[in-house]
């Protein structure tokens, strides 16, 4: 998945970084085919290049070496509301049929069975970058056909649209999980099959998801991650498996 | 440390300690504990440790947030007792990060709200009826709107400051400089008392005047588990052990009992993690600029 993903960012883009997968990703896209993407953390260290594989958001290793910091009200001011981050990535324990995204409670509100952990600054990375890339294994407790509380947006909500609604960004143009990769429909917004992981099968994302899921006329076959890319991963950006579990 | 929060913090107190990861004051939280204030309504972004400990040691009649987790290592397990099984009840008040930051701006600005490009879509505003909006008297846009956030007493650690609180930062800012303006008390906890003459050397470094602060606190290593950029490094193996004891309500007990309730003071506490020369910065040491003119 974090290969997956890498391939999602394009050289010289400014992505806002998310801490497990999302680090570990853009840390190989840099390593790769983007030595010019340029990361920043909500914690506020732009232009970050950690020497070690930061632990949280937050970690003093982001500061060192980077091209500016500066405070979180300036992040969501002036770089996020401002329209300067291009790629923004989300995960969480629920993802719909629309690609709406529920961190905050399993359950209803006031009486959850789980109370996750929240937004942080998910809602609004999901309303203003430009695009966003959605990373979670596959599994129906995880992708239900509606989330239980809407903490992030996807492309429809409650049948309204982004447009609708007038947020800034495209929303979750790609949905990568550990068996294939999910993309809206053009028209309405729901999440579709669009490429298959090698030897693996439409029923099983099938079974993997809880609502009726549609393919693309023609799927794509995702290209497994290269000698190089896993080299990387395992001996250089996560050597004591810290976020890579397979 | 002991004064300052006697002489500051009180029952029924709306409190905030800020730090994001970085310069979250421990410390004073473990004081307020120890002086067993109560009914406090707690307010951070991330919640964090601390206040895991303190709605376990009982303080909080209520949490103001916008993420509440133990980060890669797990949950906050006090603060999901306290929401999940109501042990005990625990009021809350819930933003985004963006949300939480605008409510300090304009806290800091001492306006009565803040307006943002956000919310839309979300459930965040039913579950929160203080997100509102307004329409824009220029453009007609209608914009999310947050309410200014003025705490009782704000904590804010910081690696210096001299005797009239004049308090340098490096490293990630959070929300600190916002936090202390939009507060009525402020307590400053520094690594390192200095001579104002080592603050005029380097004006641009001051995150917060002196005029705002009403004590400083020498607490070295105040801000572990949490970090001090310069000083010492994130003790990610605490962060790691804190979910089986968080997961526990005893060794949660245990745990404040033998560090907290069972130490006097910082140096007690230090003392008793065995000393802490293991998380203490390397240098890099950055090379100045020339103020003259």
């Amino acid at each position: 998945m974090a290969t997956v993903a890498a391939r999602e960012l394009r050289d010289g883009e400014v992505v806002f970084v998310g801490i497990g997968l999302p680090n570990l990703a853009c840390n190989l896209a840099r390593a790769t085919h983007a030595p010019r993407l340029l990361l920043i953390y909500e914690s506020g260290a732009v232009g970050a290049e950690p020497e070690r594989l930061p632990v949280s958001i937050g970690d003093p290793s982001l500061v060192t070496g980077s091209l500016m910091v500066c405070g979180m009200a300036d992040v969501f001011q002036f770089l996020l509301q401002n329209g300067r981050i291009e790629v923004g990535f989300l995960g969480g324990a629920q993802i719909d049929r629309y690609g709406n995204i529920n961190t905050t409670v399993v359950g209803s509100y006031d009486a959850p069975t789980v109370r996750l952990p929240g937004s942080g600054g998910a809602a609004e990375i999901a309303i203003h970058a430009r695009r966003t890339v959605v990373i979670s294994r596959l599994s129906r407790r995880a992708f239900p056909d509606s989330v239980d509380f809407l903490t992030s947006p996807g492309h429809r909500m409650r049948g309204r649209t982004r447009a609708d609604l007038g947020m800034p960004g495209a929303g979750p143009v790609r949905v990568v999980t550990d068996k294939g990769i999910l993309e809206p429909d053009p028209e309405t917004g729901e999440l579709v099959l669009a490429a298959l992981y090698p030897s693996t099968t439409v029923d099983e994302v099938r079974a993997g998801v809880g609502w009726p899921l549609r393919c693309r006329e023609t799927l794509r076959e995702v290209e497994p991650p290269g000698d190089e890319d896993l080299r990387l991963l395992r001996d250089v950006l996560d050597p004591h498996g810290l976020y890579l579990r397979s | 440390m002991r004064d300052a929060v006697a002489a500051l913090v009180r029952d029924g107190d709306t409190v905030v300690i800020e730090g994001f990861t970085h310069l979250i004051c421990f410390a004073a939280g473990h004081e307020i504990i120890r002086q067993r204030r109560r009914d406090l309504t707690l307010c951070r972004l991330t919640p964090d440790l601390i206040y895991d400990q303190m709605i376990a040691a009982g303080c909080a009649r209520k949490l103001v947030f916008s993420w509440a987790g133990n980060p890669g290592a797990g949950s906050l397990h006090a603060f999901r007792r306290a929401v999940e099984k109501r042990d005990p009840p625990l009021e809350l008040e819930e933003y985004s990060h963006f949300g939480m930051v605008a409510r300090l701006c304009a806290g800091a600005a001492r306006l009565p709200f803040w307006t943002l490009r956000d919310y839309m879509g979300t459930d965040l505003p039913t579950a929160n009826p203080r997100i509102r909006s307004v329409t824009c008297p220029y453009t007609g846009e209608v914009l999310a709107t947050v309410p200014a956030l003025n705490p009782d007493v704000t904590v804010v650690h910081a690696q210096r400051a001299d005797a009239q609180g004049n308090t340098q930062i490096w490293g990630l800012l959070g929300v600190q400089k916002e936090a202390a303006l939009a507060s009525r008390r402020v307590i400053v906890v520094v690594e390192e008392l200095v001579d104002q003459s080592v603050i005029r050397a380097d004006p641009n470094r001051t995150i917060i005047p002196g005029l705002a602060v009403d004590a400083v606190v020498v607490e070295p290593w105040g801000a572990h588990p949490s970090y001090a950029q310069g000083y010492y490094d994130r003790d990610n193996d605490f962060y790691v052990g804190w979910e089986p004891i968080s997961r526990d309500s005893a060794a949660l007990k245990g745990y404040l009992d033998e560090f907290v309730h069972g130490v006097r003071d910082r140096s007690e506490y230090v003392e008793r993690c065995g000393g802490l020369d293991r998380l203490r910065a390397a240098s890099r040491v950055c090379a100045g600029v020339n103020y003259g003119y």
